[in-house]
């Protein structure tokens, strides 16, 4: 009855068994009051005993208020088990998505882990909150229903029920021919948002290229094709809808002809026919509300299967028992790469990179050079265990990244990524995600150093400004420079600069370095870079080309040995000469260096 | 779930409310993340707005009639039936007391049929009423949408500038699909269930005066019911979709984010910031549910009260022989029918307040002015030479800080002009004002001499191509996106324009080659060739005069070199404003313009102003000094 994901909702069953308990009493309730009707044509109207007034009559609204708070608690409680259940499966699945490695998150699109949180949760709790009880419900008032009819008048409720297998037939076949429509509603409500969305996002393309007109055109397309959808519905239902309406009708009508004719010939009592009017509607009630429920099972049995799938993924990343705690204080920052080679799924066995080694001693800087996809980001990633590699190893403070347990691993780590992902919240919260205890002149000493205490003094609120995606818009440089200040922040023995100055411009990029070489002091430090103004300095730099080590060396050696280094610094330097016959001789000249 | 206890008796009571789902509340943590949250909150009735929303059914006016018309048809037939109830029932009594038995059988069939006929005319009336006010409330919908939309196509850049792309896109979707309610089923809903509501009050004073106003005495309940108790659950449930929207931003974010996260060791933070929210959201979701679950058993009362009053009332006038024992019947008939139309006039009162919302929002924007306007009657820019001038131009886009400050300044037709200087120095502001997104406040921009405020600005924008730093790609095929430049080029031409930028090569090695899906808004390629790919468009486009913002984003080597090869042939023959991040780019300029605080500090060639040895030397040594430094030693 739970179905896969019973784990998260057997704790709450309780709740579900007396909303089912309630529900029962419900109906039950429900029943009698037409019995009280039957009394009152049979007993007061027919037969005279005005006395029997003196109960009928406070019995109705005392058997409502009785049926009523059955009713609530049934409502209620089937709600609230659904909620509890959800509430739960929630936080476990927040849980175990805060978990997955980035090979999960490289596989899964952001769009379809969304639609399992939102759809597919809300499917089952539909399932939970009202499937389960709405198929009690029809079952009890089914089995509830016949049995006092068949004790009033077995003729009359044979009768009522022969128009019930068309109405079933007509809900179930409504059913299966409007879900189509239903999902060809949603492709066109999601064209027209795409539509939109996409003109406001390049509004400055659509009015430079006077596009207006097409862009009208395409929209009212979109447009009319999610009106005619939605009529196409409409059309459905005007086709089931008041035919169901009308199956369950037919059945009163029989009632008032035969039943009416049996009263007269005195085979059944008015009573029992008055009865009857009031016990039809618990039949085909619940009946026409069993397309929905079979559609609200198979939904949610989907949907399980989707959720169990992120719940059941196994971490591919994980402490190994006896994992030692990286003790901060005596961490020293030394990492060593023994002749890696990592191999990601789905490339074609291909490895990104085969036999690499490197070593950066305490306060090192090692930079990594060389065009894109030569691996760069993936030597970086190993040191946190972001990934593993197949073969060889990583040590970090001479012992395994695998024997180190995660948290205390990466608490030594600061990685600042060329994508920046600032959250929504304050840029105050956003440079101490690290760092929960920072005050605002801890952020302010980082921003400083990353050159970002200046620009966001001049936002509205300074600190306090929120960013992100619903927030203000900060340039790329901007964001780039707070993931600094992030990682700055953290004050971790290890610091990783995944091209991290890629959209600030030449100058702030300039004198971010000349910040941070004050912050690199201490830290053992690894750079990524197109730009190999920001790389000659290194210690060792380590020149990637298709996933292996081409060059390695000092600045001064590479561009002496005349090789993959060496094209790079001519093809970006090509000015460096006219630059040098004219006024920049001059400064060094001038310059007294 | 957790919940703190005291003694024995506060813990029996905390299991109790446990299980009845109350929660502690959540303590109030830090505020980790911000969701600034789209408030639902009703608008007071406003019949100018009313009328306005009302002005766009104008064109279906036959629509709307004959669908009233059935409507109000199908509940006259809800109107007898309770009569033709009673009287049957009548009929069987009167049948059982008197021989003549036939005679009564036939008035029976009769009303029988008059029954059967009722249903019939009701099925008819629901089937032609559903397929017409559909149709009524999506041509409405559509047209407000087209309405709407048409103005935002209109709207200068002000208007984008200030709001993010999702504020725009839930007017357009969310905002008027919250009106389909009411179009589809207000205006029939009001006008046929006042019919129904009076109707039954008047049968029922017909029928029977004192027994009819014993009955209304429950209509207050019910008013009170449909409106109140219905407003206090919407309003619960609006705070519910607030949080769950909520949840959802964060949820999305917590997965875009995720690798940061990880990075800084965030993850059992963030569960505990996760659970607070969880939690709240699952406190008015409670709340929601308890007010819900009210109303049924609430209404369901107030219907038994008024049978009870027909049964105690009716029973009695039956012993005293005022009325027979069918009107009875009637009359928990009637009594049971008041709850539907008093609860369809709730709810669409409900519905009016919260279109009023949604018509608010939409009708701000609709009233919002276009700043950027084409001059009425302005004559098309014949094709231009590519001559711009700058003359004394002032500009600001608050109308406080001068984001140009007196900019002057000539480009030949042909030249390449790049524009050099700090961010936020003023070189976006000159492509803007160029392009016209925005006026300037003083000055004049002349276009081969004309004044671009003064000509048709669809002809002036289609001269003037644009390249941008975060190139947009649409969904749909690359071909079609190149397309977007010329909507006529040919498939030849197409080809030709990414050859000439060095885009032929990757584009045909793409799974599908020009016909391959761009997915996630070109996600699927890198920097280096979404650049390429909107120089080829701009190149399809052969605009006379062409602006580019140069993408900072650092690109290998490589790439870097396609680039500049591709940029040289884009810029060729054409007049070109460059902002500038590449020294190679700037030095093959015609002139170089240094902005500084909204004004033009340098202007010259490369060779000219490093000679000068000022701002933009100053800038170029800033820059290479590290190399330098290694030059010199």
């Amino acid at each position: 009855m739970f179905g896969k994901l019973r784990a998260h909702c057997t704790a709450f069953r309780w709740t579900l068994y007396v909303a089912v308990l309630a529900l029962a009493c419900l109906t039950a309730t429900n029943m009698v009051v037409p019995y009280l009707t039957a009394a009152l044509f049979n007993g007061v109207l027919g037969a005279h005993r005005w006395g029997e007034l003196r109960w009928i009559v406070p019995a109705i609204p005392s058997l409502a208020l009785v049926g009523g708070t059955f009713n609530f608690l049934q409502g209620y409680l089937s709600g609230l088990f659904g909620q509890k259940a959800t509430f739960t499966l929630r936080q476990a699945l927040y849980a175990r998505l805060q978990y997955h490695g980035f090979e999960y998150y490289d596989r899964e699109h952001t769009g379809n882990l969304m639609q399992r949180l939102t759809g597919d949760v809300e499917a089952w709790r539909m399932y939970l909150s009202q499937g389960l009880i709405s198929g009690f419900n029809f079952v009890f008032n089914v089995a509830f229903g016949l049995v006092v009819m068949f004790t009033l008048d077995a003729r009359l409720t044979l009768l009522t029920l022969v128009f019930m297998p068309f109405l079933i037939v007509a809900v179930l076949r409504f059913d299966d021919r409007v879900r189509p429509v239903y999902t060809r509603i949603r492709q066109a409500a999601s064209r027209l948002q795409t539509v939109v969305q996409e003109n406001i996002m390049a509004v400055r393309v659509v009015r430079t290229f006077a596009r207006e007109p097409f862009e009208m055109a395409k929209f009212q397309e979109a447009n009319l094709e999610f009106g005619r959808r939605n009529v196409d519905a409409g059309g459905y239902q005007a086709t089931y809808i008041p035919l169901m309406q009308l199956l369950g009708n037919l059945s009163a009508v029989i009632l008032i002809w035969y039943g009416g004719l049996q009263v007269m010939h005195g085979h059944a009592s008015l009573g029992a026919l008055v009865a009857f009017f009031g016990l039809l509607g618990y039949l085909t009630g619940p009946t026409q509300q069993l397309g929905f429920l079979v559609n609200l099972f198979a939904q949610s049995a989907a949907a399980e299967v989707r959720l169990l799938e992120i719940l059941e993924t196994p971490d591919a990343v994980r402490d190994r028992p006896g994992a030692a705690v990286l003790d901060p204080s005596q961490a020293r920052g030394h990492v060593r790469i023994e002749n890696v080679t990592v191999r990601y799924p789905g490339q074609g066995g291909r490895p990104a990179l085969s036999g690499v080694s490197l070593e950066a001693k305490p306060g090192q800087v090692v930079a990594l050079v060389g065009p894109t996809g030569a691996g760069k980001s993936t030597v970086v990633n190993l040191i946190p265990r972001f990934y593993e590699c197949q073969q060889g190893r990583v040590l970090v403070d001479g012992r395994d990244v695998r024997e180190w347990t995660l948290q205390s691993l990466r608490r030594q780590i600061g990685v600042v990524p060329g994508e920046t992902f600032l959250f929504s919240a304050s840029i105050f919260e956003n440079v101490s995600y690290g760092r929960r205890d920072a005050t605002l002149e801890d952020v302010r000493r980082a921003a400083r150093m990353a050159q970002a205490d200046d620009f966001i003094m001049e936002l509205p609120e300074g600190y306090e400004t929120t960013v992100g995606e619903r927030g203000l818009g900060l340039s790329g440089g901007q964001r780039q420079r707070v993931a600094i200040a992030r990682a700055l922040l953290y004050d971790p023995r290890i610091l990783i600069f995944d091209d991290a100055t890629s959209s600030v411009d030449l100058e702030t990029e300039f004198e971010i370095q000349s910040a941070l070489e004050a912050a690199m002091a201490g830290r053992t430090t690894f750079i990524i870079a197109h730009r190999l103004s920001s790389v000659r300095r290194a210690d060792e730099i380590i020149v990637l080309d298709g996933g292996a080590v081409v060059e390695r060396g000092r600045h001064e050696d590479l561009l002496r040995r005349g090789g993959l280094y060496r094209e790079i610094f001519d093809v970006q330097f090509r000015d460096r000469d006219a630059l040098r016959g004219r006024s920049l001789r001059r400064e060094v000249a001038g310059g007294a260096e | 779930m957790p919940s703190e206890g005291g003694g024995a008796g506060a813990r029996a009571a905390a299991a109790v409310g446990r299980w009845l789902g109350a929660v502690p509340a959540p303590a109030p943590g830090p505020e980790r993340f911000r969701y600034r949250d789209e408030e639902e909150i009703d608008r007071p009735f406003d019949w100018g707005m009313m009328r306005r929303l009302l002005a766009y059914t104008r064109p279906y006016g036959g629509l709307a009639a004959l669908a009233t018309a059935l409507t109000v048809l199908g509940a006259a037939t809800q109107l007898v039936r309770p009569i033709l109830l009673g009287r049957s029932v009548a009929v069987i009594e009167a049948a059982l007391g008197h021989g003549n038995l036939a005679a009564w059988v036939r008035r029976l069939d009769l009303y029988a049929a008059a029954y059967l006929a009722s249903f019939l005319v009701n099925w008819v009336c629901s089937w032609g009423q559903t397929r017409l006010t559909t149709r009524l409330g999506q041509n409405v919908l559509v047209d407000l949408r087209r309405h709407l939309y048409g103005h935002i196509q209109d709207l200068s850049l002000d208007f984008f500038d200030a709001r993010s792309v999702g504020s725009v896109l839930v007017r357009v979707t969310n905002d008027v699909n919250a009106l389909n309610d009411l179009f589809t089923n207000g205006i029939v809903t009001l006008l046929s269930n006042v019919f129904l509501l009076v109707g039954i009050i008047v049968a029922m004073l017909v029928l029977r005066p004192n027994l009819a106003l014993a009955c209304f005495a429950v209509i207050p309940a019910m008013l009170f019911l449909s409106t109140g108790l219905r407003r206090k659950i919407r309003v619960s449930w609006q705070r519910v979709r607030v949080r769950l929207t909520r949840i959802n931003s964060h949820l999305n974010e917590a997965i875009q984010g995720i690798r940061v996260t990880q990075a800084f060791t965030q993850e059992t933070e963030n569960r505990r910031f996760f659970q607070v929210m969880n939690r709240r959201y699952y406190d008015s979701w409670r709340l929601a549910q308890m007010w819900s679950s009210l109303f049924g058993p609430t209404v369901t009362l107030t219907g038994a009260v008024g049978t009870g009053i027909v049964f105690w009332y009716g029973a009695h006038l039956v012993r005293t022989g005022a009325i027979q024992a069918w009107l009875v019947v009637t009359f928990v008939q009637y009594v049971a029918a008041f709850w539907s139309p008093i609860s369809m006039l709730g709810n669409l009162y409900n519905s009016l307040l919260m279109a009023m919302a949604s018509a608010e929002r939409i009708f701000q924007f609709i009233d919002h002015p276009i700043r950027v306007v084409s001059p009425a009657g302005a004559a098309p820019l014949p094709a231009v030479r590519g001559a711009v001038e700058f003359r004394d131009v002032v500009f600001s886009y608050d109308g406080r800080r001068r984001a140009l400050d007196g900019v002057s300044f000539e480009a030949q037709p042909g030249q390449t002009v790049a524009l050099v200087g700090h961010t936020g120095a003023g070189k976006t502001s000159v492509i803007t004002l160029l392009t016209r997104f925005y006026d300037p406040q003083e000055g004049r921009i002349l276009v081969d001499g004309r004044d671009i405020r003064e000509t048709d600005l669809a002809s002036l924008r289609r001269q003037i191509g644009v390249v941008l730093q975060d190139t947009i790609i649409f969904s749909g095929t690359v071909r079609e996106n190149l397309r977007y430049g010329r909507l006529d080029a040919t498939d030849e031409e197409i080809e030709a324009a990414a050859r000439a930028v060095s885009a032929h090569d990757f584009i045909s090695r793409l799974p599908q080659g020009y016909d391959t899906e761009v997915q996630e808004r070109g996600s699927r390629f890198s920097v280096g060739q979404r650049q390429l790919l909107s120089f080829a468009r701009a190149l399809l486009a052969d605009p006379r005069i062409l602006i580019l913002d140069e993408a900072t984003s650092s690109i290998d080597t490589q790439t870097e070199l396609v680039i500049q090869r591709a940029l040289s042939r884009l810029l060729q023959g054409r007049t070109s404003f460059v902002v500038a991040h590449r020294l190679s780019t700037i030095r093959q300029a015609d002139r170089i313009l240094v902005f500084d605080h909204g004004r033009i500090v340098e202007a010259g060639t490369h060779d000219e102003l490093l000679d000068r040895a000022g701002i933009y030397a100053e800038l170029l040594q800033a820059q290479f000094r590290f190399l330098e430094r290694e030059a010199a030693g």
